[in-house]
């Protein structure tokens, strides 16, 4: 049976009467072969979103997964949900719109870090300030991959690229920095291969109510191959990375011998075990806006990288919800409109009349 | 010119251009707006045109800081707001100096003579010692009736109690209350408008009490001065019965773009970014948030067209809106809803370009950018209404077609019908048709076995419409984007062959809505000499121009073209009637080119960009040329 629509169409988990089926990874995997290369960082980020979803209590049919271009993009089509591959940069002006129209779809984009931070750096930007509700994946390789090797907004200034042979001379734009500065209500760091911990904080990305941001350090094997080796690798993660955890101590190293502690507001690296413990280090509180702009400055090979959720306010509306309630309020305050209503705006204030 | 009587009695015309002209500052598209208002009320038909500068606050006094309205109003159909001008009022010496030529001769021009200083006579470029108002060739050639509107406004509103700057301000109202004098209209109307802004909505009473006063002291004085030799009277037009009201093209829009969300039982999201001449379509729709209607302020014209990309994926109707430049940016998102084949309505109020061009200024030279303006082979339904009326009528049409077809439609308004206001009879809704939307479920792909075959790009064989399925609907879980799509399944494709199946699809798609679009229809003999053949904003002018030719018994008929992609399926068949076709367009010829593209049919072209619309006079000349050619 068609259904005529009438007004919203609403499609949440909660409207739908039936219970919620059992998802397994399975039941997000389409029937499109994955046409990544082989090794790239891409396939274990698809593995852990498909194993994220099932405990989300949310109906397959409320997903949503928006890309742009690059080859992050092609995620939707992997994904047996609601998806759409938009152009390039603007998958984020999609989502909005998405939720504008149907605030109860989950809606979750990925895509690159030219995609995002580059051609579609404004709409991250608007997107994170207006607080829509979607999850945001930036898979970051820090190369574009799908053109053939150029560097990226957040390549590494001197980088050697088929466009930049003799070194790139621009300076990288910082993830972090800029979701911090836009107020993103949700913002938090993974390395594709550290899946123990991709999950987890997947997974709270994903139930973030507002835009939620998680960049991930992803591996292009082919174009940028071991850019992130220095946070990603068994003997390198423990030295240069520093796990965040909400009331915790931020302590790393091999042997967890090492701190980070402010001196006034300036983080600063300490060795644990002789005059300092990790009762001098800086206690994470996910809450403390300041402490992320503190983390965003936090940056190889100066200091170990902050990973984890860094900042998460789930407190401010978000935007399609406060498009709603003026919409609500109107009809709350004058009624639903009939077609007497419609007569009366056609005809206006100053009419007249002819016998 | 009316014979001179007693002032007593007003002598009777059939119609009056007038004028009003004075600094951006001055209010001129108040007061204009207030002698429509009260026209409308008295009953003559109308068309206006208000004529301003980009510049808020362009400097006082100079020339390009001139803002102008004009309006005809008549006891006899008009669709244009005149060439000529029979009264003008000018606020200032630069408000003279620009309007002045197109005054009659004969003409009345009112001035506040009280502008008229050295200074000021300076700033606007005229030569030390000159004053206009003491040219004898000028005051014989215009009634050029000079009053101390500065003076006497602060005069009647000594006791006010009001400072300076407040009581200057009101010398529009001193203004329009001699024009409402001199033409014998009710004050009744601008008296409740300004009690409804400045005492109701802004909460402040005295400014309220003291431009009524300065409109009373106007009227009077027009009255008790014997300036003028006459009063004038037009009387109400023989309209047939019905309710009325003043509309502009950009008002017309909102309110279709609202009665086709009712009519679809939808939701609408309109997401654009502030564009001059479209912005007041989004300050419109943002008061009918209770019908269901939400607007999106994007960051800029691409987010804009995306949010109403990503809108129309989760079901809501979806608009966005602007003008030229913007929609130069949003071509590369068009082509994606052209590729998903979503419903959406791209509304292009044309101003003149390129480039930023000159904002407030209307064209008509978008036509081939929405024909073409894309990558790739990318056609799009294309609409242009013709009047301020018709983009009721039009919106709807967008919505109908977007929906009907499953895809992109742009709509071509420009600056001067989307400003321009005229009268328009009022539609009874319950006459407007529903417009049909479905979204299926998955029932509606199962068979009798049970077995669910959805196929997101399977079409439906009469419109070629794919189903528009939206994300919630459980068991049609699919993907769309930007890549070519296998046909039926919408899958990513690379086929050669499927690629030049889906190319012609989308244009046979766009092709069949000629099936449900109403045939061209030819103003006079339906066959003969000289067809003239126009389309959106310029059917005023035309349909004036040839009637008047057609009441000299000239051999010209006129048709005009609401639908430009596709054209009505009788286009041919029309223009081949007739032995040569002339195209005027506010643009250099771009209708001409589509039609001896798409015909073999060849045509004369009458061809201004002024940034103004064509006047009657122009077009009955050119075409009068061609007719004896």
């Amino acid at each position: 049976m068609s259904e005529s629509s009438t007004g919203q169409s609403n499609g949440t988990h909660e409207a739908n009467g039936a219970a919620l089926p059992q998802y397994t990874a399975k039941d997000f995997t389409t029937d499109q072969e994955v046409r990544w290369c082989p090794g790239c960082g891409d396939y274990a980020v698809l593995a852990a979103v498909r194993k994220a979803l099932p405990d989300l209590a949310i109906r397959k049919e409320d997903y949503v997964f928006v890309s742009g271009i690059g080859c992050a993009a092609r995620f939707p089509y992997y994904m047996e949900t609601y998806g759409m591959h938009s152009v390039h940069g603007r998958s984020l002006a999609v989502a909005t719109g998405v939720k504008v129209a149907n605030p109860g779809m989950k809606v979750c984009v990925v895509s690159g870090d030219g995609d995002l931070l580059s051609i579609g750096v404004g709409h991250t930007v608007h997107t994170m300030r207006r607080n829509v509700d979607l999850s945001i994946i930036l898979l970051n390789n820090r190369i574009y991959g799908l053109t053939k090797g150029q560097y990226s907004p957040t390549s590494e200034q001197g980088k050697v690229t088929a466009s930049t042979p003799v070194g790139s001379v621009d300076f990288p734009l910082n993830p972090i920095a800029i979701a911090a500065a836009a107020d993103c209500g949700f913002i938090a760091r993974a390395i594709d291969v550290d899946l123990k911990r991709l999950d987890p904080v997947l997974k709270r990305a994903l139930n973030h109510r507002g835009t939620s941001f998680v960049e991930v350090y992803q591996d292009c094997n082919i174009f940028n191959h071991k850019a992130w080796f220095y946070a990603s690798q068994k003997h390198t993660m423990p030295e240069h990375t520093v796990w965040c955890e909400h009331g915790k101590p931020l302590v790393f190293g091999a042997d967890n011998n090492k701190g980070i502690r402010l001196n006034d507001s300036h983080p600063e690296v300490i060795e644990l075990g002789g005059e300092f413990s990790a009762a001098d280090c800086l206690v994470h509180d996910e809450t403390d806006r300041n402490l992320v702009s503190i983390y965003a400055r936090m940056n190889h090979p100066d200091f170990p990288e902050p990973m984890g959720v860094l900042y998460a306010d789930p407190s401010r509306p978000t935007y399609e919800e406060l498009v709603h309630r003026q919409v609500e309020q109107q009809v709350e305050g004058k009624g639903e409109p009939d077609d007497g209503d419609l007569q009366a705006l056609i005809t206006g204030h100053e009419s007249w009349t002819v016998e | 010119m009316p014979t001179q009587t007693d002032s007593a009695s007003p002598s009777t015309l059939d119609s009056v251009v007038i004028r009003f002209c004075g600094d951006s500052g001055d209010g001129m598209q108040l007061t204009g707006g207030q002698f429509t208002t009260t026209t409308a009320l008295v009953g003559n038909d109308f068309a206006t045109f208000p004529d301003f500068p980009a510049e808020i606050r362009a400097p006082k006094g100079t020339t390009f800081g001139v803002s102008g309205f004009q309006l005809q109003f008549s006891s006899t159909d008009v669709y244009t707001p005149g060439d000529r001008v029979n009264a003008m009022v000018a606020m200032n010496p630069a408000g003279f100096k620009v309007n002045i030529d197109d005054v009659e001769p004969g003409g009345i021009v009112i001035v506040n003579e009280d502008e008229f200083t050295k200074g000021n006579l300076s700033k606007c470029g005229y030569p030390p010692g000159y004053n206009p108002l003491e040219d004898e060739h000028l005051n014989t050639t215009y009634q050029i009736i000079r009053v101390p509107m500065s003076r006497l406004t602060k005069e009647s509103l000594a006791d006010s109690g009001m400072g300076a700057k407040d009581i200057a301000r009101c010398k529009n109202m001193f203004a329009l209350g001699i024009v409402y004098w001199l033409y014998d209209r009710p004050m009744d109307a601008t008296i409740q408008h300004l009690t409804r802004t400045f005492a109701e909505k802004k909460n402040k009473p005295e400014l309220a009490e003291v431009n009524i006063k300065a409109l009373e002291s106007g009227y009077f004085f027009g009255e008790t001065a014997e300036l003028f030799p006459s009063r004038y009277r037009v009387p109400p037009a023989a309209k047939e019965p019905g309710t009325y009201r003043r509309i502009s093209g950009n008002e017309a829009t909102v309110l279709g773009l609202v009665t086709a969300a009712r009519k679809a039982g939808k939701q609408l999201t309109y997401a654009s970014y502030p564009i001059t001449p479209a912005s007041n379509i989004i300050h419109g729709l943002s008061h009918q948030k209770r019908f269901g209607i939400k607007t999106v302020q994007s960051e800029d014209e691409i987010a804009a067209v995306c949010t109403a990309i990503g809108a129309a994926f989760a079901g809501d109707l979806a608009v966005t809106g602007s003008s030229g430049p913007g929609i130069a940016l949003k071509g590369e998102a068009l082509g994606l809803a052209v590729m998903l084949e979503l419903p959406l309505v791209v509304v292009n109020v044309q101003r003149a370009g390129p480039s930023t061009g000159m904002p407030t200024k209307t064209e008509q030279a978008d036509l081939l950018q929405a024909m073409f303006g894309r990558h790739g082979e990318c056609p799009m339904i294309v609409l242009a209404p013709r009047s301020p009326a018709d983009c009721f009528d039009m919106a709807i049409e967008a919505v109908r077609l977007a929906t009907r077809h499953m895809c992109p439609v742009l709509y071509l308004s420009d600056g001067y019908i989307a400003n321009g206001a005229e009268p328009w009879k009022v539609p009874d809704q319950s006459t407007i048709p529903a417009i049909e939307v479905t979204h299926p479920s998955a029932a509606d792909f199962t068979d009798a076995e049970g077995n669910l075959e959805f196929l997101a790009y399977k079409r439906d064989p009469e419109t070629l419409a794919r189903p528009w399925v939206i994300p919630g609907t459980e068991g049609l879980e699919h993907r769309v984007g930007s890549l070519e799509k296998e046909e039926d399944t919408g899958n990513v494709s690379y086929d050669p062959d499927n690629h030049q199946r889906m190319t012609e699809l989308r244009a046979e798609k766009v092709a069949r809505a000629a099936d449900s679009i109403p045939p061209l229809e030819v103003l006079g003999e339906p066959e003969g000499d000289v067809l003239v053949l126009g389309w959106g904003g310029t059917y005023g002018s035309i349909t004036t121009a040839v009637r008047q030719l057609q009441s000299e018994g000239k051999p010209v008929s006129a048709a005009h073209l609401r639908y430009l992609n596709p054209m009505p399926s009788n286009t041919e068949e029309v223009l081949r009637s007739f032995k040569r076709v002339v195209i005027p367009e506010i643009n250099m010829g771009q209708l001409s080119m589509l039609i001896r593209s798409r015909y073999l049919i060849d045509t004369v072209g009458i061809n201004l960009v002024r940034g103004k619309p064509f006047t009657v006079e122009t077009l009955v000349a050119r075409i009068a040329e061609v007719i004896e050619s």
